[in-house]
């Protein structure tokens, strides 16, 4: 148990995050990354010690927020996203509103792209890996990444129009 | 588009490119219109996300998180436990009702016939669904997907 602690310990905040992005809700988040910790423990026996963690975790979440998603369509609430620079919202109210506003159509956007396309803009944009990271997580190759990646942004820019001008 | 298009870009945005990466890729957007316009839109879209990132949750939550897990962990045993318990002194009590019934003189045979065919039937039923969930569990490829 101590062993597993240990682990949970070392990566609740990726798995918390990572379910955030899948989810945009803090509840949902809560709740599905600590349920997929639990199956993983549960099913510890299976996990090869050789393989990284948390690409092993991250199969087990990916499938229950899958799941979720499909289950309760029109039940999540969205927030997700917060402005990465807070100096200016303190100054300025306005600027704050208006971004404010922004976040919201950002995420809106998001939460309108399919599962796999959301996935990969959030471990690329929001949780900075690596293509390499990315492909060893999602256990396809670099080349994929990077069109699956680029073909994302692409729609995302398509819904975000406004926003970007 | 094509995927040396993509690589190149993706490399470049990413400023993973190497140098000679760089100079084709530059030299590529340099001499097309239209894909020096799907870069700008690129760009200008990873900026925009740059600007955001995900909620913090307060630094309590992460407190708690583990204490969460364990908590559902430890009460998952105990209802294991719990209806392993139950059906320990249900199945007691069932095996105690039939010997008394069918030890009693006064049961008419036929019901006795028919608790015996009961029991037997039930075992049987326990025993098909207990090997169709095992054979299920070994075969199924994508038993950890919840359908």
């Amino acid at each position: 148990m101590a062993e597993f602690e240990l682990l949970v310990k070392s990566n609740m905040k990726r798995a918390y995050y990572a379910a955030l992005g899948f989810l945009g809700s803090h509840d949902s988040a809560m709740e599905l990354s600590q349920e997929a910790f639990i199956r993983a423990y549960r099913n510890f026996k299976n996990f090869d010690n050789t393989k990284k963690f948390f690409t092993w975790y991250y199969k087990i979440l990916r499938n229950l927020c899958f799941n979720y998603i499909r289950d309760n369509k029109k039940k999540v609430s969205i927030s997700f996203l917060e402005s990465a620079d807070y100096t200016n919202d303190e100054d300025d109210p306005v600027y704050a509103i208006e971004k404010n506003e922004e976040n919201k159509t950002i995420e809106a956007a998001l939460m309108q792209l399919s599962f796999e396309e959301r996935e990969i803009i959030i471990l690329k944009e929001f949780e900075d890996c690596s293509y390499k990271e990315i492909a060893d997580t999602l256990d396809i190759p670099i080349g994929t990444v990077m069109s699956r990646l680029y073909y994302a942004r692409k729609k995302l820019g398509q819904k975000l129009g406004k926003v970007l001008s | 588009m094509t995927d040396n298009f993509i690589y190149l870009l993706e490399k470049y945005l990413d400023t993973s490119a190497n140098h000679e990466e760089r100079i084709e890729f530059e030299n590529l957007i340099n001499s097309n219109p239209e894909l020096y316009k799907e870069y700008k839109e690129q760009k200008r879209i990873k900026e925009v996300l740059k600007q955001m990132k995900l909620k913090n949750p307060s630094v309590e939550v992460w407190d708690s998180y583990w204490l969460g897990i364990y908590n559902r962990i430890e009460r998952g045993l105990a209802w294991i436990m719990v209806s392993i318990g139950v059906l320990i002194i249900l199945g007691f009590a069932a095996l105690e009702f039939v010997n008394f019934i069918i030890n009693d003189n006064t049961t008419p045979v036929l019901l006795k016939t028919g608790i015996i065919i009961l029991v037997f039937g039930i075992f049987v039923l326990l025993f098909s669904v207990g090997r169709e969930k095992f054979f299920t569990r070994k075969h199924d490829k994508y038993k950890e997907i919840q359908r």
